[in-house]
């Protein structure tokens, strides 16, 4: 019967990007992290830089993302992943240097790397997921946990006159005069899927232009620590995450500062 | 449920290893033709079936929302 349809239909529109290892990851169920190694990796293959991409991987749930993406990795200390690829870019300037990073690592630990980074305009993409919480380690709150969200470490919910508000990291690295690219994308229907596919596309285009530093945020799901089914968790980002960050381009720049 | 589609334009392969039954592709399918089944995987979820072949139009919007890759599609 398989085959039959098979022959019917030959042409495969849609199959495993060649960048994406053929291996079952560890995420759990309905959780965007796979998206977003998908969108990685089609572009990886779009630009056909597999050969010469080198990845940092943050300490986070994607600590192992070494093991599904078929390029060359570093590994970072906590939030340290922009210092290192800042490090790698600069020994190896013909390499493509991405880091992926959660809000745990990029907005809490890693703050001063990142605006840091930014602010030399190094010459490197930055994939940022904002699940709003601490997945690995159990859901404790993170600096973009929603005000009210009840979290491992905030267990009657945020309340902003103990912990503050959420970080809008796409807006903040916006204002710094070395971002080349800054945008906020989420995954949670098929059109924003493309969109941020589209978003990917260009922050790697702004590396390989040499343009300067690329960031690209992630509003991203976390089902097993928010205590909700997938579906559920999803239409919490289309609507409570979606309306406290907003989606969009915030910085899109034409051309380097230097000849 | 919705027979409205003559003949199918396409065909998806659903890797039942592989689906963690997270029903994503469920509402993401304009033509709803795929439905949670009801056989447990090695890993212990009920995987995703792909219930309705004949109103299938190989869209790959199933494919583009499952997180876990685990939908191929021909048209």
């Amino acid at each position: 019967m398989k085959d039959k349809r098979r022959e019917t239909f030959p042409r495969a529109v849609f199959s495993r990007p060649r960048s994406l290892l053929d291996v079952r990851s560890h995420y759990c169920p309905g959780c965007h992290h796979g998206i977003a190694h998908r969108i990685l990796a089609e572009t990886i293959d779009r630009f056909d830089v597999r050969g010469k991409t080198v990845g940092v991987a943050p300490v986070g749930c994607a600590v192992l993302m070494y093991d599904y993406i078929d390029v060359d990795f570093a590994e970072a200390p906590h939030g340290r992943a922009p210092a290192v690829a800042t490090g790698v870019k600069r020994a190896h300037p013909d390499r493509f240097v991405f880091t992926y990073q959660g809000d745990g690592d990029l907005a809490a630990i890693g703050t001063s790397e990142i605006i840091h980074a930014a602010n030399r305009g190094e010459n490197i993409t930055v994939l940022f997921i904002n699940n709003t919480t601490y997945g690995m380690t159990g859901g404790q709150m993170a600096p973009t946990t929603m005000l009210g969200q009840k979290t491992a470490t905030s267990p009657y919910g945020r309340e902003f006159r103990n912990d503050g508000y959420p970080i809008k990291v796409a807006e903040l690295l916006a204002t710094i005069e070395g971002t080349a690219y800054s945008a906020r994308v989420a995954t949670s229907t098929p059109a924003q899927i493309r969109k941020a596919k589209e978003a990917v596309r260009k922050a790697f285009d702004m590396q390989i232009r040499e343009v300067g530093f690329s960031l690209v945020e992630f509003l991203s799901t976390c089902p097993t620590n928010w205590g909700m089914k997938p579906l559920d968790a999803q239409k919490r980002v289309l609507g409570e995450i979606s309306g406290y960050f907003p989606l969009g381009v915030y910085k899109e720049r034409k051309q380097a500062d230097f000849v | 449920m919705k027979g409205t589609a003559p003949a199918p334009t396409g065909t998806i392969e659903i890797d039942f290893e592989r689906c963690k039954a997270c029903e994503l592709c469920v509402p993401a399918c304009p033509k709803h033709c795929i439905e949670m089944g009801d056989r447990i995987n090695r890993h212990g979820y009920v995987a995703a079936l792909f219930a309705r072949p004949l109103d299938c139009t190989g869209c790959a919007i199933c494919a583009e929302s499952c997180p876990d890759v685990c939908i191929r599609v021909w048209r």
